[in-house]
């Protein structure tokens, strides 16, 4: 029978739809202005208690909130309106100090039901909700150059430990260049650093006076020595950004190729406050806990020459506190974190307990050998110091500057120790810290050893903030120009071909539905660029229906039945709306690939839509036509 | 509603005309873009800009006149959309710190008036300038050369070249015209491009579908008769798709906002001229390659599919 669909083909449309509308759904319910309130300082919790201030002085004032509710970050207030949301935040933040940190959020509307079935809103990107957007640039030249240096120092090491005369080891670009006085030398320098260095290849060369030995890094090395880099810039980011807004903001810190780092602040406006966390250094000091003393008496005021009084680092075992304690350290450093180049978290197989595998360069093995060769059953421990940047403000906020326009930062320097263990044996190089707690520690401790390595330096080659007010007016104009595209083709189609156009524009309408379900699905960032590309989807989306109809049009005007002309008219255009659609799709998978950011939104929501609009202008239509004449005995079609 | 239907426009005996109006056309915009260049926008050339608000109009030599007292003596001043609106561009610089620029810049004009909202802020490297005009080159080449193979693959290759030379014709001309009007040509117009490129060749492998088609199922008549056949047949369904582009691209013009006012005047100037160069363009381009129907070896199948249809009625 012409123009029949077997049964399971209904079937899979109106699961389509049903899904397609249920992961839509979330989007229509908007946002409510909210307030979130978080702790900065140490030792202040955000609890009943507060909840109970505020709540007093919402009162006092006559603010109507609509919830309340605690998050992983803090305390979640959902307001009527904006008005309301701008002034609870000046009253919370006079109410609760300087201890706690406040924020203008804006909270997804969507019941928890949807929520819990991973039914959530469109993600949108920066230009449509405001925010800082930053891209950053790994130095990759000075992290190899660091690297270099450091094989310079431990072929030195090597060389002078297996008593092989040289006459001298240094860095050429990114070679390692050591001269000797004959070639037997040199073939036995070669056979000792071969040995330990299995990263480098070495070749050899005469300078007539000289023999030269050639060392260079392998590929993969360099590959390794690149990503390490960039992994430890992106840790340390995440948490720096963590700390400065405690926990506020969700930014999404990603990498870009193979020497860069995305940094997207939803919700941010102030850009000198995200660029003082770039202004941060961090790094480590091994040093001897000072056991011939006691902690008590140093506290009580007799602090002993040459040691001094630390504190470690308040850490969060689930919901556990560990509490930060003091101990006494000697002051002489045995190795900084300069000559760390790696630490990783594993597990011990003796014991089964976490563990911190640390890798120390040539140098700071030799220091630390010498050290733990006479303090075998001493206690060890490791300070991380942290400088942080300010950028100085008046009273006004205003940036502070010199004469010469510059701003003025403040900086100053934390210390925590992060690590206190007892030294079991001799060790150089390669050591490692057993008797954790849990993984999560040894996790812990490993990210803050690396972060306290010297780590490649970043810096910003593109920066875009959008304030609130053009995200929204963005959003606004977005949306409407989307309506009235979409009615003003709506209008046209049921014009033109009457009832067949009403099938064309249910299967339109359902597009959309189905464009924003799977952007919604996948949470991918809708950028304006992005609504662009779903209004060229409307206008394009209904060309396969113009081209079935106008084959039924021209079947029919051959002077074929109404059902033979319905049927060859969608057979015919098929091929044809497939090859158009193809072409299509690879000129917007180019841009895709090629494209970054907001160009990448608009690539994603046009290949989206081109995939559905087959989806719904032909099947779905067809379904609907099938319906509607399939195996009837019909006289004219109004098309 | 049906108008245009069994036409029977001799659309290959003007395409000699059409070939003069296009070679002109082209002639002007590569001229142009030769001698005038395009308007690059910060995405390309680097440097920084701000957008701010102001409660009420203002006037600009204020600004202006602030920003060059105080080491912008390269400042671009101009209102963005509406006499209340002002953007601020600043060139690349050395040296300076490239990240204080946009702060520094904002704290002049809050000097001057407190009521200032700071709109965007956008620092773009040189060196992800430079990048962009590369990769973007790169992107409209692949996009050619991957569509080339395609349409080589699924028809031949005189229709791939056909189809390219509408491409390369609507891709020149749409840039002609951000030459020739000085309009800023930033990333969003390139995606534009991009997907006119997409757009014009969707209409292009409709009418060559038809062709192949008309090809392999009129048996009397030239190459001309049977791709004027083609073209008429399908004249309403590429006016019709064309139409409701437009009308969905005006909205976005009109009520788009400013910031994808490159993108609609892209797309719009790119889907007519795709439309012109889809009916006149590829197909004059088969005609001059003397495509014949010894060139599409009729496939079986399809035929015989059709034959079955027919046998029915």
């Amino acid at each position: 029978m012409l123009n029949h669909y077997p049964l399971w083909k209904y079937i899979l449309i109106a699961m389509v739809i049903a899904s397609g509308a249920f992961y839509a759904l979330p989007n229509i319910y908007g946002e409510d202005p909210a307030l979130q309130v978080a702790a900065s300082a140490r030792g202040v919790e955000v609890d009943d208690k507060t909840l109970g201030r505020v709540a007093k002085v919402f009162e006092s004032n006559g603010i109507q909130y609509r919830n309340a509710k605690f998050s992983s970050t803090g305390l979640l207030f959902r307001f009527n309106n904006k008005e309301d949301q701008e002034k609870a935040k000046k009253i919370v933040e006079k109410e609760l100090g300087d201890d706690y940190a406040v924020a203008l959020n804006l909270a997804t509307a969507t019941p928890q039901w949807l929520l819990d079935m991973n039914a959530q809103p469109m993600y949108l990107g920066l230009d449509l909700r405001g925010g800082v957007y930053f891209l950053m640039q790994v130095d990759m030249e000075a992290a190899v150059i660091k690297s270099v240096n450091t094989y310079v120092s431990d072929s030195r090491t090597i060389l002078r430990k297996a008593k092989v005369r040289y006459l001298g080891s240094k860095r050429v670009s990114n070679d390692i260049v050591i001269r000797f006085k004959s070639a037997e030398l040199r073939e036995k320098g070669v056979e000792i650093l071969q040995r330990d260095m299995r990263d480098l290849s070495f070749t050899e060369k005469e300078d007539g006076k000289t023999f030269i030995l050639h060392g260079r890094l392998s590929e993969t090395k360099l590959k390794e020595l690149k990503l390490f880099a960039l992994k430890q810039n992106i840790t340390t980011l995440r948490k720096r950004i963590d700390e400065k807004f405690h926990g506020l903001v969700e930014p999404i810190i990603q990498q870009q190729g193979d020497d860069r780092i995305v940094i997207q602040l939803p919700g941010i406006q102030d850009t000198a406050g995200a660029k003082d966390i770039l202004g941060a250094t961090a790094t480590l000091e091994y040093r001897a806990v000072d056991e011939e003393h006691t902690v008590e008496q140093a506290l009580n005021g007799r602090v002993p020459a040459g040691s001094k009084i630390y504190y470690t680092r308040e850490r969060h075992e689930g919901s556990r506190v560990i509490p930060s304690v003091p101990v006494l350290l000697k002051k002489r450093v045995i190795v900084t974190g300069e000559h760390v180049t790696n630490a990783q978290a594993g597990i011990d197989p003796d014991t089964g307990g976490a563990k911190v595998n640390v890798s120390l360069d040539g140098y700071g093995g030799k220091r630390m050998g010498a050290f733990t060769k006479e303090s075998v059953g001493k206690r060890m421990a490791v300070v991380y110091l942290e400088t942080k940047q300010e950028t100085a403000r008046d009273a006004q906020g205003n940036i502070i500057r010199d004469e010469n326009g510059k701003a003025i930062v403040k900086r100053h320097t934390t210390e925590e120790v992060i690590s206190n263990a007892v030294i079991r044996g001799h060790f150089s190089n390669r050591f490692e810290t057993t008797g954790l707690d849990s993984v999560q520690e040894a996790n812990d401790l490993s990210l803050l050893l690396r972060a306290g390595a010297l780590a490649a330096p970043v810096y910003i080659i593109e920066e875009r903030t959008i304030g609130p007010s053009l995200g929204q007016d963005n959003i606004d104009k977005g949306f409407s120009s989307v309506i009235i595209g979409f009615i003003a083709v709506l209008f046209f189609m049921a014009f033109w071909y009457r009832k067949f156009g009403m099938i064309a524009n249910f299967a339109l309408a359902l597009n959309l539905v189905i464009i924003v379900a799977v952007l919604s699905l996948l949470q991918a960032t809708l950028t304006l660029p992005g609504i662009a590309g779903i209004v060229l989807t409307v206008g394009m989306a209904v060309d396969a229906n113009v081209l079935i109809f106008e084959r039924i049009r021209e079947e029919l005007r051959n002077g074929n039945s109404p059902q033979n002309s319905i049927h060859s008219g969608y057979e015919k255009a098929l091929m044809t709306i497939a090859d158009a659609n193809i072409t299509t799709l690879i000129a917007a998978f180019v841009l895709f690939v090629v494209g970054t950011g907001p160009i990448k939104g608009f690539a994603v929501t046009l290949s989206i839509g081109i995939v559905t609009s087959m989806f719904t202008a032909i099947m779905v239509s067809r379904a609907i036509v099938n319906l509607l004449y399939g195996g009837k005995r019909i006289k004219d079609v109004s098309i | 509603m049906q108008i245009l239907t069994d036409t029977n426009i001799k659309f290959m005996t003007h395409r000699k005309i059409a070939m003069m109006v296009s070679m002109v056309l082209i002639i002007i915009s590569l001229a142009s873009l030769a001698f005038r260049g395009l308007q690059f926008g910060l995405d390309f050339t680097g440097g920084t800009l701000l957008e701010v608000a102001y409660p009420t109009e203002v006037k600009l030599a204020p600004i202006r006149d602030k920003l060059h007292a105080n080491e912008f003596n390269d400042a671009i001043v101009q209102h963005f959309g509406s006499p209340n609106e002002v953007l601020i561009r600043v060139a690349p610089r050395e040296g300076v710190s490239n990240a204080d620029i946009s702060t520094h810049l904002f704290e002049l004009l809050r000097a001057e008036n407190s009521a200032v909202e700071n709109r965007r802020v956008e620092f773009v490297g040189p060196q992800v300038g430079e990048e962009l005009t590369e990769t973007g080159g790169i992107a409209m080449l692949a996009a050619l050369v991957c569509i080339l193979i395609y349409v080589a693959l699924r028809f031949e290759y005189r229709f791939a070249l056909g189809s390219v030379a509408a491409l390369a014709h609507d891709v020149i001309i749409v840039l002609g015209l951000f030459s020739i009007f000085g309009i800023e040509f930033d990333l969003t117009v390139l995606a534009a491009i991009l997907a006119v490129i997409g757009y014009s060749l969707n209409d292009t492998i409709v009418v060559f579908d038809r062709i192949r088609e008309n090809f392999r199922k009129i048996r009397k008549g030239d190459a001309v008769k049977v791709i004027d056949a083609s073209l008429n047949q399908t004249l309403s369904r590429t006016l019709i798709t064309s139409l409701t582009t437009l009308l969905v691209l005006f909205a976005l013009f009109i009520f788009g906002g400013k910031l994808i006012h490159g993108f609609a005047t892209a797309l719009l100037a790119g889907v007519i001229v795709g439309t012109y160069s889809s009916v006149y363009v590829a197909s004059s381009v088969l005609v001059a390659m003397g495509i014949s129907k010894e060139d599409l070896a009729p496939v079986k199948k399809e035929g015989e599919q059709e034959e079955e249809i027919y046998e029915e009625v």
